[in-house]
């Protein structure tokens, strides 16, 4: 009989909140996490806002013993660190002793880059002749599986521990990836996720780009505006997400609360083939793995109530939608509710598939849906496709029974996960 | 400087870095880095570091491959200052 997986814990450290309770309550209320920050405009930055989670020095204690903070210059991993932890304790996981890890519990935490701004430094000591100087920090912050090794020490993982990357994707491709090893009977319990570095040197290749919006500089919270009409590209974001995985069996022997079940999930790329390119999806391979998605989870696709977007706010929402309306089959009122949390944190990037999984996780578990903010003025393409109903524009209580999560990449990588409620 | 103001300055210097307490309790110029205070070796590297800013003096390899205790630490540093 196939095994049966489960969401034990949740983490989160988002731009518009930390921790689940806090996290919850910003999606309900429609909170924004998008700033202006003075570094940007100080750097000639065209787009000079972006959403970063509001960690202070009391917070970073928590995690952190005062010796790991010694040089610690690496946002992603702060995030990641925060949001893993606190998965873990939600999920009342004990942290192993000295004796030995718990070998059937693993770690697969993504990442796009990690640690630019400790990079940064050793970039600038090593030109300057001073290689000496950048101790034994330089190499744990900047390596990619950095916060999937940290974790793994602070946690005591004795399974798989590793870090996977595919751009935008990261974090679903994560929770298919944990899921599957559960799955294949290799592991019990994976915490799975994903985080992002934050600031110039991460935004600024997509400032180039020329696909983030620059005329919100004087009103962020109005700038990220997935499926508008004046959506004018996407607001950078970072953080971090995290969902403890768990055998259904494990859950159940140790009597822990279950947010929601894995039905399946499917991974695939367009390979750059047929309108796919380094930075457009290939239409036919999306709406391929929403259909692998669902055959894999054994659903029909009238089965679902609840859409997690992608949708970034550039004119790809458009097209994204009418990707679903194909593969599901579905449109007008018979279109399930959507929404896409990035109005409110902008685009995390590599952090945004873990941090919107845990945003679906969450509606799952409580029966509501979060408000579509900045989105009152509806693409007029996307209107012509589904209904207004399933565009909530305030949070609504509805029933969810299952839920898709959708994530896209550069690479032309795609990732749909499909999560159903628990019911005990 | 004296002696013990070098010592003195190197307890603080480890402190953050020392896994095992009990070995900061009997400080002294034997302590050894690696067995009584527990450090993480990759640490050393660190520890060197906060060395030379503090009393401005820069630790080669060669001499860093050979401190490994309280009293070698001083002895490089004492040597350095008077160079």
């Amino acid at each position: 009989m196939k095994r049966r997986v489960v969401i034990t814990g949740l983490g989160v450290a988002a731009p518009n909140a930390i921790g689940i309770d806090k996290f919850e309550k910003a999606l309900r209320n429609g909170v924004s996490g998008i700033k202006f920050h003075q570094v940007l405009k100080d750097l000639n930055f065209s787009c000079q806002i972006g959403g970063k989670p509001p960690v202070n020095q009391e917070i970073v204690d928590q995690y952190f013993t005062p010796l790991q903070q010694k040089g610690l210059n690496s946002s992603g991993l702060l995030y990641g660190v925060i949001a893993g932890v606190d998965a873990w304790k939600d999920a009342m996981l004990p942290v192993s002793s000295e004796e030995g890890p718990d070998w059937n519990s693993g770690i697969i935490f993504g990442t796009g880059i990690l640690g630019v701004d400790k990079f940064r430094e050793a970039i600038h000591l090593i030109d300057a002749g001073k290689t000496r100087r950048l101790g034994s920090t330089s190499v744990i912050q900047t390596m990619a599986s950095g916060i999937s090794a940290y974790l793994g020490g602070m946690l005591g993982c004795g399974n798989q521990v590793t870090t996977n990357s595919s751009a935008c994707t990261t974090g679903t491709e994560a929770i298919i990836m944990g899921y599957d090893r559960i799955l294949s009977g290799k592991a019990e319990r994976m915490l799975v996720g994903s985080c992002s570095d934050d600031g110039p040197y991460v935004w600024g290749g997509f400032d180039a780009m020329r696909i983030l919006p620059g005329n919100y500089n004087n009103n962020p919270e109005a700038a990220s505006r997935p499926m508008s009409a004046t959506a004018t590209g996407f607001v950078p974001g970072s953080g971090a997400g995290a969902l403890v995985l768990e055998s259904l069996e494990s859950a159940l022997a140790r009597g822990a609360i279950i947010y929601a079940e894995v039905l399946g999930g499917a991974v695939n790329s367009g390979g750059q083939r047929s309108g796919g390119s380094m930075t457009a999806a290939n239409n036919d391979a999306v709406q391929r793995c929403i259909t692998d998605a669902l055959n894999s989870s054994g659903i029909e696709p009238n089965k679902i109530d609840y859409i997690n977007g992608h949708l970034t706010a550039t004119t790809r929402d458009a097209t994204e939608i009418k990707n679903w309306t194909t593969a599901l089959g579905r449109s007008g009122k018979d279109f399930p509710i959507i929404n896409s949390l990035k109005g409110m944190t902008g685009h995390c990037l590599s952090a945004s598939g873990s941090i919107e999984s845990v945003a679906t996780i969450l509606q799952i578990k409580n029966q509501f849906v979060f408000e579509n903010m900045n989105c009152e003025d509806t693409h007029a393409e996307i209107a012509g496709l589904i209904s207004p109903q399933s565009i909530p524009k305030q949070t609504i209580e509805t029933e969810i029974n299952i839920a898709a999560k959708a994530s896209f990449g550069f690479g032309d990588v795609n990732a749909v996960t499909i999560f159903k409620r628990y019911n005990n | 400087m004296t002696n013990q103001d070098i010592i003195a300055k190197i307890k603080t210097i480890v402190t953050p870095y020392t896994q095992r307490r009990e070995g900061l309790l009997e400080f002294n110029e034997s302590t050894n880095f690696l067995n009584d205070l527990e450090i993480n070796s990759a640490n050393l590297v660190d520890v060197v570091l906060d060395v030379e800013d503090e009393f401005d003096i820069e630790i080669d390899n060669n001499s860093m491959e050979g401190m490994m205790t309280v009293g070698d630490a001083r002895d490089i540093i004492l040597k350095k200052l008077n160079t």
